[in-house]
C-alpha cells in the first residue's frame, strides 16, 4: 500500500473529539502520587475522546504518565480529579468489555497455552462448549495451534505475548488497552506482531488504545496518535495518520510513514531534550 | 557421560570401595559392616518385625512434624508478609536462625511435654518451621505484579486472586520450603530420639550401639538412608517439574 493509494496526509493538531461516536473518554483527569517525602504530579489534566472502533496510540517520554493513563481507563487506578467514562458510564473498577495486555509477560507459567487462554472465560462461568469454540479460534488466530499444550516456559517471548493477546481476545473486549505489549520484543517480531494486532483490530472492530515508546509502531498501527509532554503528562499534539483500515506493516516503506514519524519526533524531541537537560530518567 | 550417570557411578564406586575395604579386613567388622551385609541386616530387621513399632513411631513423628512445620510456617509467613514493619524487625533473626543449635532447648521441651513424641515433634518443628516461613516470604515476594493486575482485569476477588493466581505463582518457591521442612523433620526426629525418647529408630540405633548389636544398628541406619533417599528423589522430581515451569 502506498501513501498515495491510502490518500493519507498529515493533518494539523486535530480536535480531541472525533466525528464518530465516543467510546471512552477522559475529562480533566489528573493523577498525583504521594511519596514518602514528596508529592509526584504524574499526569494531567488530560482530556481524551476515543472514537468507537478507533486505533489510538499514545507516545511520550519515559515517566510521562502513559501507563498511568491506561490504568485509569482500565479502572486499575482512580484519578485524583476528573472523570473517566467507558460507553457512557463512569469507570469504577475494571469495566465489563475492557481487555488489557501488559508489557510484562502476564502468562500463567503453571497453565498450558489452552488453559491460559481459557482462564478468563472459566472465571466468567462461560459454558464448556463455548469456551472450547472461542479458545480454538483465538489459539488459531494467534498462530498458537501447534503449541496449545505447551507451557509458557517452552515458548519465546513473542509467543508468550501472543498467548496474552489471545487470552484478551477470547473475552471479546470492546475496548483493548495495550501497555507497550511489544516493548520486550525484537524489531522484526514487533513488526509482525503489529500485523497480527491490526488483523485482530479489523476482525473484532474493537477500540484500541496502544501505549508505546516506538514512534514507528505508533505511526504504522494507528488511526490517530497522541503525543504526551514530560511529567506531568498532557497531550501536546494529535496526529491523524489517515491510513486505510486494511493496512499492514508494509506501510513503513511509504513516504507518508516517514512524514508521520517525523512529525511525531519533532514534538517528542523537544520533550526528550527537556528530560535530558533536567537529568531525569 | 551425563552428569546423572557420573553421579551414580561415583556413589556406586564409593560403596564398592567400602565393600572392598570391609571384605579385606582393612576396616574391621567390629568397626563397620560391609554394605552387602548391611543390606542383609536391613532386610532381616524389616522381616523380623522386631523394630516395627520403632519404625512406625519415627515415621509418624516425622510426618506430623513435617505437616505442622509446613502449615505453621506457611501461615506465619503470610502473617509476616502482611505486616512489613514486623517483617523488617524479624528478618535479621530469621536469617541467623540456623546459627542457633536448636537441640540445646531439649530440656525445656522435656519439662513441658515429658520424654516422648510431643517433645520430639516440637524440636523437629522448631528446626523446620523457619525454612517454610522463609520460603513463603520468598514465594510471595516473587509473584510478578503483573499477575496480580491480571487478576484485577478478570475482576477476581481477593480470595480468588490468592487461590487461583498467587498460590500457584508462589508454588515453586513454597515447594522449596516443603523440601527443607521434610529434611529438617527427618533430622529433628531421628536426632531427638537419641536423647529424648524410649522409642523410635533413633532410640533403637542408640540402644543397639550400646549393646554392640552391629547388625541391628547398621540395618536401621541403612533403612533411614534408603527412606530419606527415596523421599528426596520423589520431592526432587516434583521440584524439577515446578522449577521447569518457573523459567520465564
Amino acid at each position: 500500500m502506498s501513501a498515495a493509494s491510502s490518500g493519507a496526509k498529515v493533518v494539523p493538531l486535530s480536535p480531541q473529539s472525533p466525528a464518530r461516536e465516543v467510546h471512552a473518554q477522559l475529562r480533566g483527569v489528573t493523577r498525583v502520587f504521594q511519596l514518602p517525602t514528596s508529592t509526584l504530579h504524574a499526569l494531567g489534566p488530560i482530556d481524551l475522546d476515543l472514537a468507537k472502533g478507533e486505533f489510538f496510540s499514545v507516545v511520550g517520554p519515559s515517566g510521562c504518565g502513559k501507563s498511568t493513563l491506561l490504568d485509569i481507563l482500565a479502572g486499575l487506578s482512580a484519578p485524583q480529579s476528573g472523570t473517566a467514562t467507558f460507553e457512557g458510564k463512569p469507570v469504577s473498577g475494571v469495566p465489563d468489555g475492557v481487555g488489557v495486555v501488559f508489557q510484562e509477560d502476564a502468562s500463567f507459567p503453571w497453565l498450558n497455552v489452552r488453559d491460559n487462554v481459557a482462564f478468563g472465560l472459566r472465571r466468567a462461568g462461560v459454558d464448556a462448549a463455548e469456551i472450547a469454540r472461542r479458545v480454538d479460534y483465538a489459539v488459531g488466530f494467534m498462530g498458537l495451534k501447534d503449541f496449545a499444550s505447551s507451557y509458557p516456559a517452552q515458548l519465546s517471548g513473542g509467543m508468550r505475548q501472543r498467548v496474552c493477546i489471545a487470552r484478551t481476545l477470547v473475552m471479546q473486549p470492546r475496548l483493548i488497552l495495550l501497555d507497550e505489549p511489544f516493548g520486550a520484543l525484537d524489531q522484526q517480531t514487533r513488526l509482525l506482531m503489529g500485523d497480527e494486532l491490526l488483523r485482530l483490530w479489523r476482525e473484532t472492530s474493537a477500540t484500541v488504545l496502544l501505549i508505546t515508546h516506538a514512534l514507528d509502531e505508533a505511526a504504522m498501527l494507528s488511526d490517530r496518535v497522541g503525543v504526551m509532554s514530560t511529567r506531568p503528562g498532557t497531550f501536546i499534539d494529535f496526529v491523524e495518520t489517515g491510513w486505510e483500515r486494511d493496512r499492514d506493516s508494509r506501510v513503513v516503506s511509504t513516504p507518508h510513514f516517514g512524514d508521520i514519524t517525523a512529525r511525531l519526533w519533532e514534538k517528542l524531541r523537544v520533550e526528550a531534550m527537556k528530560i535530558m537537560a533536567s537529568g531525569k530518567d | 557421560m551425563t552428569e546423572k550417570r557420573l553421579r551414580i557411578l561415583v556413589v556406586l564406586g564409593m560403596i564398592a570401595l567400602v565393600e572392598l575395604l570391609c571384605r579385606t579386613g582393612i576396616i574391621p567388622y567390629t568397626v563397620m559392616m560391609s554394605p552387602i551385609q548391611m543390606t542383609g541386616e536391613m532386610v532381616r530387621v524389616l522381616a523380623s518385625g522386631q523394630f516395627s513399632a520403632d519404625i512406625v513411631t519415627s515415621f509418624a513423628n516425622i510426618a506430623i512434624a513435617t505437616v505442622v512445620s509446613i502449615l505453621l510456617g506457611f501461615v506465619l509467613g503470610l502473617i509476616i508478609y502482611a505486616m512489613p514493619g514486623v517483617r523488617r524487625a524479624l528478618e535479621p533473626l530469621l536469617a541467623s536462625y540456623y546459627a542457633v543449635p536448636t537441640f540445646v532447648f531439649y530440656p525445656i521441651f522435656v519439662t513441658l511435654f515429658g520424654v516422648g513424641s510431643a517433645s520430639i515433634i516440637s524440636i523437629a518443628v522448631l528446626l523446620a518451621v523457619v525454612s517454610m516461613i522463609t520460603a513463603t516470604l520468598n514465594g510471595l515476594d516473587r509473584i510478578p505484579r503483573v499477575l496480580r493486575k491480571t487478576g484485577q482485569i478478570y475482576r477476581m476477588s481477593r480470595v480468588q486472586t490468592a487461590l487461583l493466581i498467587e498460590l500457584p505463582a508462589a508454588l515453586p518457591y513454597l515447594f522449596t520450603g516443603v523440601k527443607l521442612s521434610v529434611a529438617y523433620s527427618f533430622i529433628g526426629v531421628i536426632a531427638s530420639e537419641f536423647i529424648l525418647s524410649g522409642a523410635g529408630i533413633g532410640y533403637a540405633i542408640a540402644f543397639a550401639y550400646n549393646l554392640f548389636e552391629n547388625g541391628d544398628m547398621y540395618g536401621l541406619m541403612l533403612l533411614v538412608l534408603v527412606v530419606v533417599t527415596i523421599v528426596n528423589t520423589a520431592l526432587n522430581m516434583i521440584d524439577r517439574r515446578l522449577q521447569a515451569r518457573r523459567q520465564r
